[in-house]
């Protein structure tokens, strides 16, 4: 189960507790790797630019004023859009690739344990430590259950959504017989057409953002009324327990 | 039977000169993209090949099809390509009518076994046994399936035939049909468009004639040369869009200044069609060099993507019409209303607990 230390994540340099003055003695378990969190972070300013540019492309800005030839305004946008959408594209294949040679909580994102039971549980419990019926939280390692759930949802298979449209959109640019055409070509027909392959994209940004908010709240919230840390454990890579308590 | 004419040899009979004649396939080479090489090989063909018949036929439709293909540029295209075919079955605009019309049909079908083109208008509808579209005291969908049994290939001309057009657009009652979900043993080209430009079926039809074969077909099966590109790809209003300058509302300074039309709905940056290349009536003009978005009339379902001037389409869930940021906005705003309320029950719980383990240490004191 997530929430006891594996032998993977407990390198012998990391797993030396570290004292920290005060009352209670705090543990401290390095969970993610600099990989990942440089993954994280740029994948998420790649979002951030992202969903700011497409929503221009969608809803241009006022016009520009002057000749044409004068202006590129719409041409950067768009440019910084592919640029953008490329690092994120390149980043979730790098992810992809980690989540095979990085540790433990680097296969989480890709990988849910539906067939154990216990896991499930898992899930339910925590279901009802958000609805407010459980008093206790219980400690994790990596991901709770609930959030490898929602962030499998939104993340893995979100992306892959984005990142599959997104190509497929791009491939209309790149013409036809391009390798973008060549490997997302068959989206647009799947679909129906072109209009309909831009408001899936579309749909799909707001639901990327929409994660966002919950992402972020719910980090902060677990930061302060979890157990665990979280927000720092995404910068230093290292989770620190509130308390040395079982369970 | 004297064996079949040639086209060449009908040409001629209609009072067409050589010259023309050779102009008409230069012409038709570099609108197929050919190159100059290629001119010879299309006269040559057009000289000595016996021409293949043409069966057109009309189903639920405007005949928007057949009034832009006789208005095609190059005049020899309607005198010669139009008449060779019409002399077969055309039942809009062949002379004969009623059984003597059903019966040029059988006559074709079964002396051409094998060796026709069918090109169909309009679409068949399928509801009521398809009793929505009656030719000849017949269902139309009869029709059709007869017609196509012995087709060499089939053409399904406009939007129609190709998507279902406007008498398949929501809710479709008499549940209109494109003719490759019902033919589905036959080689089809859709040509859509409502109606397609002249010069791209007049294109297509001279290339299959000339060269014996199929046109190289996308992946939906439309003429790679003619539906490969946006509209927004060739369009020459492009630099304005790229640079940022769009027309806001149809009378403002945008508008005179002749800027990107994308924010009035222009659909050319999502419609294949050839329209910024080829253009309307003898290359005079198309849609946006007049002002006006394109409206995506070859792209299947268009009628049902909610208005010509907005550039996010309606998604229509439920009978309620939003569009993408409507939608994702609510949705957004409803998470983050959720949150604000979770998050105030969340202080007040934790205050709670808090007072309570004050209180507890308090009696263990």
């Amino acid at each position: 189960m997530t929430d006891i230390v594996d032998a993977e994540s407990l390198s012998p340099k990391r797993a030396q507790a570290h004292a920290l003055p005060g009352a209670t003695h705090q543990t401290s378990v390095y969970v993610y790797e600099a990989p990942v969190r440089l993954w994280h972070w740029i994948n998420a300013a790649a979002i951030l630019v992202l969903a700011l540019t497409g929503f221009f492309i969608g809803r241009p800005l006022p016009t520009m004023p002057g000749e044409a030839s004068a202006n590129f305004l719409m041409g950067y946008i768009r440019f910084t859009h592919f640029t953008a959408g490329y690092i994120l594209a390149i980043g979730f294949l790098f992810r992809f690739y980690w989540s095979f040679v990085g540790n433990f909580h680097a296969k989480q994102l890709f990988r849910l344990p539906l067939n154990d039971p216990e896991w499930r549980k898992e899930v339910l419990f925590e279901l009802r430590w958000y609805l407010f019926l459980e008093k206790r939280p219980k400690k994790y390692v990596g991901h709770n259950p609930l959030a490898q759930v929602a962030m499998f949802i939104f993340m893995t298979l979100g992306l892959t959504f984005m990142i599959v449209t997104g190509f497929a959109l791009y491939a209309e640019g790149s013409q036809r017989g391009s390798w973008q055409d060549m490997l997302f070509g068959w989206v647009i027909p799947l679909v129906g057409q072109s209009y309909d392959v831009h408001t899936l994209h579309r749909l799909g940004m707001w639901f990327i953002l929409t994660f966002i908010i919950i992402h972020i709240y719910v980090a902060i919230r677990e930061d302060i009324m979890s157990r665990q840390s979280i927000v720092s454990t995404m910068i230093s890579g290292d989770r620190t327990f509130k308390d040395d308590d079982p369970d | 039977m004297k064996p079949t004419e040639t086209f060449y040899e009908v040409m001629r009979r209609q009072g067409v000169t050589r010259r023309s004649f050779l102009k008409f396939c230069s012409l038709t080479a570099t609108a197929l993209g050919l190159g100059p090489s290629y001119m010879s090989e299309i006269a040559h063909a057009m000289e000595t090949k016996p021409r293949t018949p043409v069966i057109w036929l009309h189903g639920l439709e405007c005949t928007c099809c057949s009034e832009s293909f006789i208005r095609s540029a190059h005049p020899l295209v309607k005198d010669v390509v139009l008449s060779m075919i019409s002399l077969d079955y055309d039942d809009t605009l062949m002379a004969s009518a009623g059984h003597q019309a059903e019966a040029a049909l059988q006559d074709t079908i079964e002396r051409y076994k094998g060796n026709y083109i069918l090109a169909v208008e309009g679409n068949p509808p399928l509801n009521e046994d398809g009793m929505f579209c009656i030719i000849g005291g017949k269902p139309f969908v009869d029709q059709l399936r007869h017609a196509a049994e012995n087709a060499k290939a089939v053409i399904s001309w406009g939007s129609c035939a190709s998507h279902g057009c406007v008498q398949a657009a929501r809710p479709n009652p008499t549940q209109a049909t494109p003719v490759h979900k019902v033919i589905t043993d036959k080689p089809i080209i859709k040509v859509p468009g409502c109606p397609p430009i002249a010069e791209v079926m007049t294109g297509v039809i001279t290339y299959m004639l000339t060269f014996d074969r199929l046109p190289e077909l996308d992946r939906t099966g439309r003429p790679k040369m003619f539906y490969s590109q946006r509209i927004h790809d060739k369009c020459y209003r492009r630099p304005h869009f790229d640079a940022g300058q769009f027309v806001e509302s149809f009378d403002d300074e945008g508008a005179r200044r002749g800027y990107c039309l994308y924010k009035v709905g222009c659909k050319g940056p999502t419609t294949y069609n050839a329209c910024s290349t080829v253009r309307w009536n003898e290359g005079t003009s198309f849609p946006i060099q007049a002002g006006h978005g394109c409206i995506g009339c070859s792209e299947d379902g268009f009628w049902d993507k909610g208005s010509w001037y907005a550039r996010l389409q309606n998604i229509q869930q439920f009978g309620i019409e939003a569009n993408a940021d409507k939608i994702g906005a609510t949705v957004a705003a409803g998470v983050g209303g959720a949150v604000a309320v979770h998050a105030a029950i969340s202080a007040l719980k934790r205050a709670q607990i808090k007072r309570q383990s004050v209180a507890e240490n308090e009696e263990n004191v």
